[in-house]
């Protein structure tokens, strides 16, 4: 079973205005790790919009983890995004939750008990590499560090599917790989990834399937990509 | 079973965070309490007073009696037709005869600490009237007993003229248009502090929403479910709501020990504290549960259009 079905999607924004997305079709296979580039205004944003929906589609057909879009009522979104993992560019952390309580929201607002979630957190801070800071606040931490935070809270609940939206975008290199090398980590668990970026060096470095999105339409597709900007 | 017990820790926790939300919005809080205190305030007053007027009017009619005096050469055959005719009209409750006798012993009664009048009553034959005293069911509807009266072979057997309790009659009707204005007032009233107080309630959680809007989108991207977000903004103002009917009750006893040792519980005018605060001391436990409800309605229904309005859960088309 495909992990990520698109097929010939859609999306307008506005009447008259030209399609941010222009009869799009995807396949994602489980355990994938797709990187998705292009340049910015491109359609790669509207893209994972539609898959964590936020937005809908104009037309065409969604098919995520075996979740038709189409039948989806609106109470039943957030039971959708409890089954996907999203990380964005700014973090989007909760600036008064220490490092912990950040990534046990995530397991709170699912009702998770509190012993799960006792065993759960420090487990995928150890994942993402920040071990012993639990109690500090996102204030205190880099911003490579603060993303990190974001990537345990995504994957806390052990989503089949991460969507990391420029999650490097924000961060000098060195840190900007730390965060690349803990998605890597976490595809190799078994968590499909799909990464949008860009970063020409880090495209370049992974040797995974690029998928170029530009002007609304997928210029290529290539099992093992580089990007030239 | 499982899924059981997440809606609990869920609901658990809706309830916690709607509750540290109101300490947290203490100051923000206590304008939305403040008016609601005084809309509970009014309501109980509309209540209270309703029924100490109700009371009142009841007394009074409880007293009234229309008396039909008998000429002295009426027989006892007279007397008991009058008496079962009257009490076969259907307006009329009770009948009751006073012989000559009773109603001079009565006078002798109410008149004890008058000698003169002892002495000047003593030494005439009785000079009272026997009569009857006819209760009304409703002293507004004298009509049909007034007609009976009026028939000529009633009329005959009459001595004086009858009185119709006018003065008692009046007294009722004002006190029956003030009850009828306090209690339209007390309507008005509830109906424009309740408005006020949702349309304040309502802004107060516009503006925390509006404070919290990430954290509420964030809530919303994580898959927060829609009313573990609405819940706490509910919750809060249910606490709202709470808090003021306890106050407003607070308030009415504080009122009432105040005015019934001020007043040593006599009656203002038309306004009879002593029973009104009879009434709310015998009803305390009931009024603050209705006062409670209202509130927490009052407030779970402001925060209910407002987080209705200002939270979007739809992904946009």
């Amino acid at each position: 079973m495909l992990m990520i079905l698109l097929d010939r999607v859609s999306k307008v924004y506005g009447k008259g205005m030209s399609p941010a997305l222009d009869r799009i079709s995807l396949h994602v296979e489980p355990r994938e790790f797709v990187i998705v580039v292009g340049s910015s205004g491109a359609g790669k944003s509207t893209l994972l919009k539609l898959l964590t929906r936020e937005e809908k589609p104009t037309s065409g057909k969604i098919i995520v983890g075996g979740i038709d879009y189409d039948k989806l009522k609106d109470k039943e979104i957030p039971y959708l995004r409890r089954r996907i993992g999203t990380v964005f560019q700014d973090f989007k952390l909760l600036p008064n939750k220490t490092v912990f309580e950040n990534v046990a929201f995530a397991l709170e607002i699912v009702g998770t008990g509190k012993q799960e979630i006792r065993y759960t957190v420090p487990r995928v801070l150890d994942i993402v590499g920040l071990k012993g800071k639990e109690k500090r606040m996102p204030m205190e931490l880099s911003g490579g560090e603060r993303q990190r935070v974001a990537i345990a809270r995504a994957i806390a609940r052990q989503p089949k599917i991460l969507i990391a939206d420029e999650p490097t975008g924000n961060l000098d290199p060195k840190h900007a790989w730390d965060v690349v090398k803990v998605l890597q980590k976490i595809n190799e668990y078994g968590t499909t990834v799909l990464l949008t970026t860009h970063n020409q060096e880090i495209v370049n470095k992974l040797k995974r399937r690029v998928i170029t999105i530009n002007d609304g339409k997928i210029a290529s597709d290539r099992a093992q990509g580089a990007y030239k900007g | 079973m499982k899924s059981f017990r997440r809606k609990l820790i869920v609901m658990e926790r809706i309830f916690k965070a709607g509750a540290i939300n109101f300490v947290r919005n203490a100051w923000l809080s206590a304008a939305a309490i403040a008016v609601m205190v005084i809309t509970l305030t009014i309501v109980l007053f509309s209540v209270i007073a309703r029924a100490t007027f109700n009371n009142t009017i009841a007394q009074i009619n409880d007293k009234i009696d229309v008396s039909v005096y008998l000429k002295d050469d009426v027989s006892t055959q007279q007397k008991d037709r009058l008496v079962k005719q009257a009490s076969d009209l259907k307006t009329v409750k009770s009948v009751t005869y006073v012989s000559k006798q009773e109603a001079l012993e009565k006078y002798k009664k109410d008149n004890q600490n008058n000698a003169d009048l002892l002495v000047a009553i003593s030494q005439t034959d009785n000079p009272l009237p026997a009569s009857l005293k006819i209760k009304p069911n409703d002293p507004n509807q004298l009509q049909e007993l007034k007609v009976f009266l009026e028939k000529p072979e009633n009329k005959a057997l009459q001595s004086d003229e009858t009185s119709y309790s006018g003065d008692r009659k009046e007294a009722i009707d004002k006190i029956s248009n003030a009850t009828n204005f306090i209690q339209k007032g007390g309507l008005v009233g509830i109906i424009i502090f309740t408005v006020i107080s949702m349309l304040i309630i309502f802004n107060t959680i516009r503006m925390a929403i509006f404070n919290r809007r990430d954290e509420l989108n964030i809530m919303r991207l994580l898959g927060a479910s829609t009313w573990f977000i609405r819940g706490p903004f509910i919750v809060e103002t249910m606490l709202y709501g709470l808090i003021a009917a306890i106050i407003s009750v607070l308030i009415c006893n504080a009122l009432f020990s105040v005015s019934s040792t001020t007043f040593e519980a006599s009656s203002l005018g038309l306004l009879d504290i002593g029973f009104a605060n009879e009434y709310f001391v015998n009803h305390y436990w009931i009024i603050l549960t209705a006062q409670i409800a209202i509130g927490i309605v009052i407030g779970a229904a402001s925060s209910y259009f407002a987080t209705r309005r200002y939270l979007k859960f739809k992904s946009t088309k």
